[in-house]
């Protein structure tokens, strides 16, 4: 027996899968989210560039952490919300979640490789050669490749609703294999060297360089919340095109 | 056909006549399931033509050569899984059937994998005694092999499943699958090398088997999701 106390805590998760509802809520937040990663970014990148010391041993160099770092965190968070939504819509056959999982993925691979752009811009200074076989890079590129392979598919559906779903089913598996890729990958190399030059340790970093990357963190995080749920208003608007509603919000 | 009152066969022995049906197809068209193979052994052979051929420096190439060539030659056999059964409604009826999908599928991949997989394990210790591999390092070889193609079986299917009759789905394929197929091929060409060196290689060894296990409980599921969307 469901109560009906228990039926109404789910109203607000269904309402979401509602696309009108979506389309607003999303609109009302989305100038939130991309002011306040505007002010975290800006802090963040006074405190990184301007406020903090440079490093004893990489001097001005390792500045691009506060790019890469949140670029490659990213990159592997817009994954997770990209399966999470991709479950969402599988079990709930909910269409908003679908967008929104639609939207994760170009967003994280771009993410992905500006995580390795940078990280390879940072290894040519520190590590003397743009690419090396370093396990965190390879695992980064290989996450490349299951965006990229996930793009593939949705393109090659033509299909709304069979993409929507053959792509859920491809982002789970994907969820399922990144731990597993992720471990291989370390275990590939370490078998293979030492990381006598490419470890970089963990450094116990001074507050002065953590909180500015504590802040470029929070930054992207939002201003890819605002970017995704940008993208899944305009996914929705696509999909929903022939809709009374959208007349309606959009005045059109 | 194993298909037909579907609802009276218990799931055992329907997968015991899929089984059957797809050995038989199979055999019957032996010009399919070899063709892999052939792929297989003529990417080996180009390996020793793209660099000098001494045994010796062979020998560190090998598990390279063995797996990447395995990799893609699975991905060319993944194409006889499902595409014509797709093309003569058989699949479609084995998803209607009633009968749990992810079984079956479990069953035509076993087929797929005695027709593609296996002759690949078999012909692999040929292949690596000519990459200059000891022969005591055979059992070692086969070991890893017969691991490790299960799981790329088991896995191509979910991607096989997905594309299924896709205008690009070929390259698609590939792109899907590769990535999912890394774990593999690290374990894999490892356990190949220390096998080739002589050394213990029960590390990689567990992990290929541990991997096969996984997919084998959890790819007939995705690739039954896989299928029944790409059938809808």
């Amino acid at each position: 027996m469901t109560s009906l106390e228990s039926r109404l805590n789910w109203t607000w998760f269904h309402r979401f899968g509602s696309p009108p509802y979506f389309y607003r809520i999303a609109g009302i937040l989305i100038p939130w989210f991309a002011w306040l990663a505007a002010v975290a970014g800006a802090a963040g990148l006074v405190g990184g560039l301007v406020l903090a010391p440079p490093d004893y041993q990489q001097g001005e160099g390792y500045r691009i952490i506060f790019v890469h770092v949140p670029t490659a965190v990213l990159s592997t968070l817009a994954y997770a919300v990209m399966a999470t939504a991709s479950a969402v819509g599988l079990i709930w056959r909910m269409n908003v979640a679908h967008a929104v999982a639609a939207s994760c993925a170009t967003i994280g691979a771009w993410f992905t490789v500006v995580a390795l752009v940078t990280g390879s811009l940072w290894g040519r200074p520190m590590w003397g050669t743009y690419w090396a076989w370093d396990p965190r890079l390879t695992s980064e590129l290989v996450l490349l490749f299951l965006y990229l392979g996930y793009l593939g598919l949705r393109g090659a559906i033509d299909d709304s609703a069979r993409a929507d779903r053959a792509c859920a089913v491809l982002a789970l598996v994907g969820v399922i294999n990144l731990p597993i890729i992720h471990y291989s990958v370390d275990w590939w190399n370490s078998l293979h060297q030492g990381h006598t030059l490419l470890k970089l340790g963990k450094p116990s970093m001074p507050a002065s360089m953590l909180v500015p990357l504590l802040l470029m963190m929070l930054a992207f995080t939002l201003y890819f919340a605002a970017i995704m749920l940008t993208r899944a208003r305009g996914e929705i608007l696509r999909r929903e095109r022939s809709a009374r509603w959208i007349s309606e919000a959009t005045g059109a | 056909m194993s298909v037909v009152a579907a609802s009276r066969v218990s799931p055992w022995r329907a997968g015991l006549l899929l089984v059957q049906r797809d050995l038989r197809l199979g055999m019957r068209r032996p010009g399919e399931w070899l063709q892999p193979l052939v792929f297989f052994l003529v990417v080996t052979t180009l390996f020793p033509l793209a660099t000098d051929p001494q045994l010796s420096r062979l020998r560190d190439m090998a598990p390279a050569a063995l797996w990447v060539a395995a990799l893609l030659s699975s991905l060319l056999a993944l194409e006889l899984l499902f595409r014509e059964d797709s093309q003569d409604g058989s699949l479609e009826q084995l998803a209607v059937s009633g009968l749990p999908l992810a079984w079956l599928l479990l069953a035509k991949c076993c087929v797929h994998w005695l027709l593609t997989g296996l002759p690949l394990v078999l012909v692999a210790p040929l292949v690596a005694t000519a990459l200059g591999a000891p022969y005591a390092a055979i059992a070692g070889v086969l070991g890893a092999l017969l691991a490790g193609s299960v799981t790329l079986s088991l896995v191509g299917a979910v991607g096989a499943g997905l594309t299924l009759g896709l205008r690009r789905g070929g390259v698609l394929l590939a792109l899907l699958v590769l990535p999912l197929a890394v774990p593999v091929l690290i374990f894999g060409a490892r356990a190949t090398a220390l096998a080739i060196a002589l050394e213990p290689m029960d590390a990689p060894m567990y992990l290929l088997a541990a991997i096969a296990v996984l997919s084998a409980t959890l790819a007939p599921l995705a690739a039954a999701a896989a299928v029944r969307i790409s059938l809808e």
